[in-house]
């Protein structure tokens, strides 16, 4: 069976990586957009929601764009898959850019990493960047031949904190503990970078795509 | 926590590796492509190309270089060499780099640095560093930034242009010891050091890397974020699965 995959491109970060990361694992007939047409992303099968940089710059071109409605939509009836400020922006508020309003999908605060100095003594530099763990609090199809606490990629100063701890679909730890991945019914989202995470993020990518919800 | 990553380094010119590449079971033993493709499959963490093409003609070579590497290796991809303009890097950001690195174009126009981390955001901007010992014997351990290969001094103190560097707002620093480089007798740590608890943001050590020994001094001793090593790798010395297995065994955090 074919199907139309559409990674949201709104301006925010370079998202070819995304989309050939998809193309990648995609099968034969499936078509692979970069678009931001509401109408395309709401008639596709899946969606893929990226985005890089500042949460205020984040929210103006998701508006410039008109998506507000068509994102909400999306990630309330397909299959969807929220990539780092694309996980942050389902929340209602970042701290960011002197505190900014969300989507507001879900109740909860992005916050700004703490930094400072590991029990071990490593400094805890800001952005996160590298590879870290990611334990996986669920048994979700989206982790399937994922071993658990596998290393995926990360870029950000920012981290999400969601009211409801039973969203939370993984950890990671990097001086707070927080929710690397959150799902509930077709919706996950991560805040590491799958297409830039060698096998285990191409695996993740594998997993949406074959994704029955 | 974090892991240390490991970077191999590629030198291109012209569209191929140079540094006399010596695969035995890589058919095009200097195809860019098939080298990023097999640093992937042993487990790179991130792979960074520095494009030493003279000739201007030859500089679109790069950027088809690191659009096939992007469309089937899964990591971050940084790419330095020529980095002058803002197109520079748009150029290489299109064609699926993650990061670029800056090195003269910083030391003759600071500014560039900050332009470029405000346009496309420090996370992409890694501001190269090519330091030299200047200090003799018994002062005072001082460096200072050369050009040219090494061979142009600039007058910079090291430290403070590091400093003013991630003030800037650059995302990482790439170290490199013009004392160490080519010599496979290991890093200047003491350098490393140095920058590492100058700055805030991330620091790769380049230069020196001979034995996977070294590369574990450039994390213990040295304090770096990440190690860059060209001619271990290329050479088949050794794998990078290997170089992790054995820092791993010394106590450094890896991704395996």
């Amino acid at each position: 069976m074919t199907q139309r995959i559409t990674v949201i491109d709104y301006g925010m970060g370079n998202l070819r990586s995304v989309a050939k990361a998809v193309e990648h694992v995609a099968g034969k007939g499936d078509k692979v957009h970069v678009s931001d047409d509401p109408e395309l992303i709401l008639s596709s099968d899946r969606v893929v929601f990226p985005g890089q940089g500042a949460a205020r710059d984040c929210m103006a071109a998701i508006s410039d764009h008109h998506l507000n409605q068509a994102v909400l939509d999306a990630a309330h009836s397909k299959p969807f898959l929220g990539i780092c400020m694309g996980q942050q922006v389902l929340l209602d508020f970042s701290e960011e850019n002197g505190g900014t309003p969300l989507l507001g999908l879900y109740k909860g605060r992005v916050r700004h990493f703490p930094g400072g100095t590991a029990p071990d003594g490593e400094a805890m530099k800001i952005p996160h960047m590298g590879w870290n763990r990611v334990h996986q609090l669920s048994d979700h199809p989206l982790w399937y031949g994922i071993p658990q606490d596998s290393r995926f990629y990360f870029v950000h100063s920012y981290y999400i904190d969601p009211e409801r701890d039973d969203l939370a679909a993984a950890s990671t730890d990097y001086g707070v503990n927080f929710a690397s991945a959150i799902a509930e019914e077709n919706l996950f989202a991560v805040q590491f970078h799958p297409e830039k995470s060698a096998d285990a993020g191409l695996q993740l990518l594998q997993n949406f795509v074959n994704w029955k919800v | 926590m974090l892991a240390k990553r490991i970077i191999p380094c590629l030198d291109v010119d012209a569209g191929r590796v140079v540094k006399g590449v010596k695969f035995v079971d890589i058919r095009d033993a200097g195809d860019p492509v098939e080298v990023a493709r097999r640093y992937n499959e042993e487990g790179a963490d991130e792979i960074t190309f520095l494009d030493i093409t003279a000739s201007s003609d030859d500089r679109e070579t790069i950027v088809h270089v690191v659009e096939q590497v992007a469309s089937e290796v899964f990591i971050p991809l940084t790419v330095g060499g020529g980095i002058r303009t803002a197109d520079d890097i748009r150029r290489m950001l299109n064609a699926g780099a993650d990061k670029v690195a800056i090195n003269t174009a910083a030391v003759f126009n600071p500014e560039f640095v900050k332009e470029a981390t405000e346009r496309f955001g420090s996370q992409c901007i890694v501001v190269a560093i090519d330091a030299k010992q200047v200090s003799a014997e018994g002062e005072p351990l001082k460096w200072e930034i050369f050009t040219h290969g090494g061979r142009k001094p600039t007058g910079l103190d090291a430290i403070e242009w590091a400093k003013r560097m991630s003030d800037y707002g650059a995302g990482e620093i790439l170290l490199t010891s013009m004392d160490r480089d080519g010599t496979k007798i290991g890093f200047d740590n003491k350098l490393t050091r140095a920058i590492v608890e100058a700055v805030p943001i991330p620091v790769i050590a380049s230069g020196g890397v001979g034995n996977l020994d070294h590369m574990v001094d450039g994390v213990k001793q040295g304090g770096a974020d990440a190690v860059l090593a060209a001619s271990i790798f290329h050479f088949a010395e050794y794998s990078i699965g290997e170089a992790k297995t054995f820092m791993q065994d010394k106590g450094v955090e890896v991704r395996l």
